[in-house]
């Protein structure tokens, strides 16, 4: 497949390695970086029309430039620090909730072949890294001193690690399922000769929603966003930041949105597989589904009014997890009889 | 020295690092993220010995879900550092020689000729999944010593919900039941009425 590259390879010996890993992870981080800018343009186009307005149309044509434009005014501001804080903690805290959002796309496959790391535990490496990614909240919370950020550090972290065990029961369906923890088996395991008719959402339905909800609540998107909730608190846990350390808040938030649409059309709607058996397999059908559920997250977002707190907590708690603990069950239980056919 | 050798010193390093800034760090925050990096170290090296499995389920359950909790509560508690580190002197004698004890216990199991064979990693094919054979051997041959491991997690958490749950007096929390079955009839009058003439 790459045989144009072994010269090359053979020219750098035993540095060929790490060299060729780092610009595959650059051939995933630079257009993941370049969908979160067109996905903050997205929204705001999509939100705009849904509330019939135009949405940004000024900077480039139909508005082209505005992220470019966002992230250099970004770039220019100066990051404050606040002089009550804990420095080192302080700037980590941005660092830390990027990181795990950019780490978990080590394992994502993009077609049968296109995967950075074809791990057999990827789907548990998935979950790990995804629970990480509330360290930067709380460290963000923690080291600005400021009584504000603290108490939206303390409900986003309580709302992330709620979620968490929804999605995780959710994911456990699905490596029932699919016998595997490889997310590409998990998509092979999703091929059959009825195209849609095969995939996971059909048997794992309540699953599916379970995880799409979750997905939204884990990423602190409208409208679990009592995070930020303008109308309350005021940014919650980064209300202390400013410029570029500010922007890293929102990057990690939108990779990680794009990661819960990919993961769901993976182990959910197929991956890479066609809908329908008479037409092919391919990315495109990936990216389809990935654009489709990122709509759906917009759409979230400019239908419904926000959650109250304790709203919030019940149905992580007292709806989600127990229907998904009983799924659990009924997935175990059918898929000992004849009637499994997926 | 091979690189293996080089990324198992270096994460052996840090692990003992942080486990001494855990002991050592003045503020209880600062020690349980010491604690945080000391798991992430060690989950690396078990990671070399692959064993994906225990690796990654040390970041996911450790880290990313008790000392999530931990952090929590010693964010929110008004800790007195002085108080805390009381006497610090006094029983630092008698830890080091509790540590000194358990490294010299590790090095005499770990080192004698009885375990050399048996403390070497062995090594499978690259589609070896340490994950299955482990869930292989855990519900088959080790179903009851796992259940019964479990029935008592769950004990415990009951436990300790239990301890938390009493009655007090005037507090206010929702009843849901009630905000649910409240009808727009409940809440909502309309009225029809004239409109006013123009002034």
């Amino acid at each position: 497949m790459m045989d144009w590259l072994l010269p090359v390879q053979n020219l750098l010996g035993p540095a060929w390695l790490p060299i060729w890993t780092v610009v595959k992870i650059m051939l995933i981080v630079a257009p993941l970086m370049g969908a979160v800018a067109y996905l903050t343009l997205a929204e705001r186009k999509v939100i705009g029309w849904m509330q019939i307005r135009i949405g940004p149309n000024r900077v480039g044509y139909f508005g082209l430039l505005q992220p470019l434009a966002d992230g250099l005014k970004l770039f220019m501001k100066e990051i404050i620090v606040p002089s009550g804080s804990n420095k080192f903690l302080f700037v980590i805290a941005p660092i830390m909730v990027l990181m795990p959002a950019l780490a978990a796309w080590a394992v994502v496959p993009f077609n049968a072949e296109l995967v950075l790391s074809n791990a057999n535990a990827g789907l548990l490496y998935i979950l790990a890294m995804t629970s990480l990614g509330v360290y930067g909240v709380i460290i963000a919370g923690w080291a600005s001193n400021s009584k504000y950020a603290f108490l939206g550090c303390l409900r986003s972290a309580a709302q992330i690690v709620s979620y968490e065990i929804a999605m995780g029961f959710a994911l456990v369906t699905v490596l029932m399922a699919a016998q595997s923890l490889n997310l590409g088996d998990i998509v092979k395991g999703q091929h059959g000769n009825y195209g849609m008719l095969n995939w996971y959402i059909i048997p794992l339905f309540p699953m599916f929603i379970v995880y799409l909800i979750s997905g939204v609540a884990e990423t602190n998107r409208a409208p679990f966003d009592v995070a930020e909730g303008e109308s309350e608190i005021v940014a919650g846990f980064h209300v202390e930041y400013s410029g570029m350390a500010f922007a890293l808040f929102f990057l990690g938030e939108y990779a990680n949105m794009i990661l819960v649409a990919f993961l769901t059309s993976i182990m959910f709607l197929g991956g890479w597989l066609s809908p329908v058996p008479f037409l092919p397999d391919s990315i495109v059908w990936m990216l389809g589904k990935v654009a489709f559920v990122l709509f759906l997250f917009l759409w979230f977002r400019a239908t419904f009014p926000r959650y109250r707190y304790d709203q919030l907590m019940r149905l992580g708690w007292k709806v989600f997890i127990p229907v998904s603990l009983i799924w659990v069950v009924v997935v175990g239980a059918w898929m000992q009889t004849s009637y499994w056919l997926w | 020295m091979s690189f293996f050798d080089v990324v198992f010193y270096l994460f052996a390093t840090i692990t003992v690092l942080a486990g001494v800034g855990v002991v050592v760090a003045r503020n209880p925050v600062h020690a349980a993220l010491f604690l945080v990096l000391a798991f992430c170290s060690a989950a690396g090296i078990w990671m070399l010995l692959e064993a994906e499995f225990l690796a990654i389920t040390l970041i996911l359950v450790y880290v990313g879900a008790v000392m999530v909790l931990f952090l929590f509560v010693v964010m929110m508690l008004d800790i007195n550092l002085v108080k805390l580190r009381e006497g610090f002197w006094r029983w630092f004698p008698f830890g080091a020689l509790l540590a000194g004890l358990m490294v010299f216990e590790m090095v005499w199991v770990l080192g004698s000729r009885q375990t050399a064979d048996v403390s070497k990693a062995i090594v499978h094919a690259a589609d070896y999944s340490n994950t299955k054979e482990l869930g292989r051997l855990i519900y088959t041959q080790y179903v009851y010593p796992f259940e019964i491991a479990a029935v008592i997690l769950l004990v415990a958490m009951v436990a300790a919900i239990a301890l938390t749950l009493r009655r007090r007096a005037g507090v206010k929390s929702q009843n849901v039941a009630d905000q649910v079955k409240v009808k727009k009839a409940d809440r909502l009058r309309i009225v029809s009425m004239k409109s006013e003439p123009k002034q």
